[in-house]
């Protein structure tokens, strides 16, 4: 029988060692099912986990993968630690594109590249607005914030459905749901590399991300709003004790969460796809959940969970293309991960301890 | 109209039968995001199962064991190794959309008998409510026991108060001498159950084919039904009548000609369900003792 | 003790198979190497498994000549750029991407491998390595309608459609013209699914046309799901891109099949002789390849279900319109309020077909959007 015993204080050796220990295991278990499924499980993992760093192309695509997951999984962490379970993300993400996608067609001559910082502020201000509603909804009525993000998912889909095959429809795309090209000053350009020219799509969208992280990592661990965030989180009585507005720490938080995923849209949109189509995102909101929670709510954790989720997606296409391997395993991954992280989780809160009988 | 009630009604069981599940889960303090995987994996179960044995009742007791496996992943990691059950849940989903895609692979284009209709003696013949409550199949029927089982085992049975009072303060429930982390698992895995005879459902009855992911989302509609029956299970019933209602509605719509955006049209069950979470939830911070107190915390406490 | 042996483990399994891929790649011998984009999985029984039936037919002519490489549930997007670029960086000589979505991604790609060839099916944008192919789908439904116009006894005909998109809706009026030719009484009542996949979705819509008195069901969508809910509701129906009698043994009358296969081999043949080339038609619709059923690109699979004079009618319809005696959208046509679209002893051409968004006499509604 298996007991668990308190730690005094959270160990910090295993803060290292889990996420280490649960992706050695998730790999294990990999092993396992690939061989029972008759593949060649070295060179599954080979294609899943090392091709993907194989060639530097690859590389600079595995960061635009990881982008947007980064930049939503931030915005996430900041409710998760909170306690505010927003799982609608994805339909954060798609209403902060579209409202910057509708910004950038109604200006359709605009060649500077300072209209960029109009469509991502505008592609916030979306995100942000969209997240609000769970949020006025959970402070002021009490209702549940999961299942109201998470329905909104659902109609911003439906909605930008709807608008790009019916208003913002290009009249020469003969009847096919897509927008006007957007006008130079809205894309996000590729970066050349002197020599090499470029690298696969690596764009500049990914600066953002470079500078999203430190700034995450001071507002959580260097100033008192992260502060606050921290106690509502952990210690909901000491927070009320010492006087922080619960509803207002909510609210910056799903709005924060909202607003970021709103400029994930916007980059992912403005770098890759350059119009809006019904379809902007491809569950990267959904994704970006594991992403915060492998990335131990830190944000240099979120960092390289990013990278480790966007490369098995990416390993798991070579493996596909190479092997045949259907590409619903990288599901299979990311679940196994998710729970032996949890596990680490709480290994790090509280010692094992082997007992006799009962 | 018949016949669209009868399809009302069709599109409802799934959603009751995973709502129900997840109440009983739920009243026991355990939330189990994983709905909607445990339903695929009722479903592909379910699929299996005919395939190979060729008859479509031991579906459902397939789809109701993938549904307790996939509820024993969940409850191992939640309940024992007391990990976050909100990620535990999500990453349920995740994990069975994966495994559900890989094993269904083979059953890809194969199709199966479906359950077959149950008329009961002398009511069947009752015009019109006879076809619609009394021709129905296994699950259907099965679904309803199962409503008005939970109903008393809930309110009267002793078994079924404990289950409460370990929703609602596990310490105390502890410390009077109930096995907590022994009666979540029981709970958790029948919520699992119900959401795999759900799950498998869909391929029994409604669209007897495999396809990946055929669930559609209905796992986290089922989900907000529970809130919506604010945890009485009869209102479950009602509730998953009026989402099938307004889903099937809005293809009515389309193809009377109503003048009505179809995409608007579709969003109405999702609005619909906003607006009743928010009714029912003003009237819920009111009176607060209908919501598990100890939902979605894990218990500590060794035994 | 267990983490080091894992350790040592992973090492080894990780040299192997690095070993392993060097050998295999080195020892590759020259086999055209194809490379194949899905949208979803074989599994729709639909759109995709027609072009993985078309895949095979590929395979099994050239055999060991040619070397596959498929890659399925490619969101059109960044992701499909970044897939077609994958495969042409792998040495895939021709690539075929096989949805609308993934145009402007295949045209990116082809500019950054110029002697890479693209296939690109069902756009309408070309460049100097970018083909187009489409299938003339229309012409199936124009026989559909015959047959439901003759087959329905209610004179309510169920559609259901994908989405609103041209595509679709020449679909819809090809329907309604053939059902026009037969029965100037029946109607279509037509519910859009929006999505091209959810086969619940798909049958509850099935279930609502019946309840509303169709006995006749067609679709614009990939599931075989309203044809099973033909089946046990005692209503008749037709295939979708393949195929479907195995779900649908009494239900479907007969199914369009889109026949992918011989066009693949038509241009991987040309490529192998250096001949490949994307056509010279005008660079927007309907493309330099849009066949259908005279180019063997449609297929219409045997009548059944059906009383033999309806299959006569339904074989003239066939005969008329692979010999070019019935033209579908030939004047006088007049939209369902009322308006001329074209008058007698003209046609629509292959460019108006591009541009509709409304419905013929015969079908009941506006288009949405």
């Amino acid at each position: 029988m298996i007991t668990f015993i308190p730690r005094d204080k959270v160990s910090k050796n295993w803060i290292i060692i889990a996420p280490i220990l649960s992706i050695v295991f998730t790999i294990f278990f990999g092993l396992l099912i690939f061989t029972f499924l008759g593949y060649n499980p070295l060179e599954t993992l080979y294609q899943i986990f090392v091709s993907p760093f194989s060639r530097i192309d690859r590389i600079s695509d595995i960061l635009v993968k990881a982008c947007p997951l980064i930049i939503i999984g931030t915005g996430l962490m900041l409710c998760f630690k909170s306690n505010v379970w927003n799982i609608g993300a994805e339909g954060q993400f798609i209403m902060g594109a579209l409202l910057a996608g509708f910004i950038a067609l109604s200006f359709p001559n605009i060649e500077t590249k300072f209209f960029l910082l109009i469509t991502i502020s505008a592609g916030f201000v979306g995100g942000a607005l969209w997240a609000f509603i769970p949020a006025i909804l959970k402070t002021k009525l009490n209702v549940n914030e999961i299942l109201v993000s998470l329905m909104l998912v659902y109609v911003a889909m439906l909605f930008i459905d709807f608008i790009v095959r019916g208003p913002l429809r290009d009249p020469m795309s003969f009847g096919f749901p897509l927008s006007k090209p957007y006008p130079e000053g809205a894309l996000i350009n590729k970066i050349p590399f002197p020599g090499i020219g470029f690298l696969g799509q690596l764009h500049y969208g990914i600066l953002f991300v470079f500078l999203l992280v430190p700034v995450a990592w001071i507002f959580v661990n260097k100033t008192l709003g992260g502060f606050k965030i921290n106690v509502l989180g952990s210690a909901p009585q000491a927070a009320k004790f010492a006087g922080f507005k619960r509803n207002s720490i909510i609210i910056t938080v799903l709005l924060l969460s909202g607003g970021l995923a709103g400029v994930a849209g916007v980059i992912e949109v403005s770098a890759n796809i350059g119009q809006l189509q019904p379809e902007v995102s491809f569950g990267y909101g959904f994704t970006a959940i594991i992403v915060a929670f492998l990335g131990r709510l830190s944000p240099v954790g979120i960092l390289f969970a990013g990278i480790i989720i966007a490369t098995v997606k990416l390993g798991a296409d070579n493996a596909q293309m190479t092997m045949g391997i259907p590409k619903v395993v990288t599901g299979l991954f990311e679940g196994i991960l998710l729970f032996f992280l949890l596990t680490g989780e709480t290994l790090q809160k509280y010692k094992i301890k082997w007992s006799e009988g009962k | 109209m018949e016949a669209l009630i009868l399809t009302i009604i069709a599109t409802s069981i799934p959603l009751l039968l995973a709502a129900t599940g997840e109440l009983i889960a739920e009243k026991s303090g355990i939330l189990n995001l994983g709905v909607e995987g445990m339903m695929l994996s009722g479903a592909v179960g379910a699929l299996g199962a005919v395939l190979w044995l060729e008859n479509p009742y031991y579906g459902i007791i397939a789809g109701a064991l993938s549904g307790v496996l996939m509820a024993s992943i969940f409850s191992v990691f939640t309940i024992n190794f007391m990990t976050n059950q909100v990620a535990t849940g999500l990453g349920l989903t995740i994990f069975a959309t994966g495994l559900t895609g890989l094993a269904g692979a083979p059953l890809v284009g194969k199709t199966i008998p479906s359950l077959p209709k149950i008329e009961i003696f002398l009511l069947a013949d009752i015009p019109i409510i006879g076809s619609i409550l009394f021709k129905q199949d296994f699950v259907a029927y099965l679904s309803i026991a199962i409503i008005i089982f939970i109903s008393f085992f809930l309110k009267y049975s002793k078994s079924g108060i404990i289950l409460r009072a370990v929703g609602d303060d596990h310490q105390s429930a502890h410390s009077v001498g109930y096995p907590v982390k022994k009666i979540r698992w029981y709970a958790s895995c029948f919520g699992g159950m119900c959401a795999g005879i759900g799950g498998a459902y869909i391929p029994l009855v409604l669209t007897p084919h495999w396809s990946e992911g055929m669930t559609a989302g209905r796992g986290w509609i089922a989900l907000a039904l529970v809130v919506f029956a604010s945890w009485i299970p009869w209102r479950i019933i009602v509730g998953a009548l009026i989402f099938g209602g307004i889903t099937i509605a809005q293809l009515v719509g389309q193809a009377r000609g109503w003048p009505i955006p179809s995409q608007l049209l579709s969003m109405m069950p999702y609005l619909a369900t906003i607006i009743a979470l928010t009714m029912i939830s003003g009237r819920l911070s009111k009176n607060n003792s209908v919501v598990p107190s100890s939902l979605g915390k894990p218990f500590f406490g060794s035994q | 003790m267990i983490k080091f042996c894992t350790r040592i483990f992973s090492l080894i399994a990780l040299s192997i198979s690095v070993l392993f891929f060097v050998i295999s790649s080195a020892f590759a011998g020259s086999p055209t190497k194809v490379g194949f984009v899905y949208l979803t999985t074989p599994g729709d029984h639909g759109w995709t498994y027609a072009h993985e039936l078309g895949k095979q037919m590929v395979e099994k002519r050239f055999g060991k000549d040619i070397k596959v490489s498929v890659v399925e549930n490619v969101p059109e997007g960044p992701d499909a750029t970044r897939v077609i670029r994958e495969l042409a960086k792998q040495g895939n000589e021709i690539i075929f991407t096989t949805s609308f979505g993934y145009m402007e991604p295949t045209l990116k790609v082809a500019k950054e491998f110029p002697n890479v060839k693209f296939e690109h099916i069902t756009g309408y944008k070309r460049s100097k390595n970018v083909a187009t192919g489409n299938i003339r789908f229309y012409e199936g439904r124009y026989i559909q309608g015959v047959v439901a116009g003759l087959m329905t006894k209610t004179n309510k005909i169920g559609y259901i459609g994908a989405y609103p998109i041209a595509e679709v809706i020449m679909g819809i009026n090809a329907f309604a013209q053939g059902l026009k030719s037969v029965n100037k009484d029946a109607s279509i009542s037509v519910i859009w699914a929006n999505t091209w996949y959810d086969p619940v979705k798909e049958a509850d819509a099935a279930k609502v046309h019946i309840a509303e008195g169709a006995d006749v069901l067609a679709q614009h969508t990939d599931s075989p799901a309203m044809l099973q809910i033909a089946e046990k509701n005692g209503a008749m129906g037709f295939g979708q891109s393949t195929d479907m009698s195995a779900f649908a043994p009494k239900a479907q009358l007969f199914a369009s099949i889109n026949n992918w296969g011989p066009y693949y081999i038509k241009k991987i043949e040309e490529l192998r002789n250096g001949k490949w080339n994307t056509g010279d038609g005008p660079n927007h619709w309907p493309g330099n390849v849009w066949g259908g059923i005279k180019s063997d690109m449609l297929v219409i699979s045997k009548f059944q279900n059906m009383p033999a004079n309806v299959a006569q009618k339904a074989q003239e319809a066939l005969d008329g319109i692979k010999s070019g005696k019935i033209n579908i959208f030939a004047g006088p046509l007049i939209d369902n309020t009322g308006k001329e679209i074209i008058p007698a002893g003209k046609a629509l051409d292959d460019g108006a077909l591009w541009g509709m968004n409304y419905y013929l006499q015969g079908v009941n509604g506006k288009v949405p959007g």
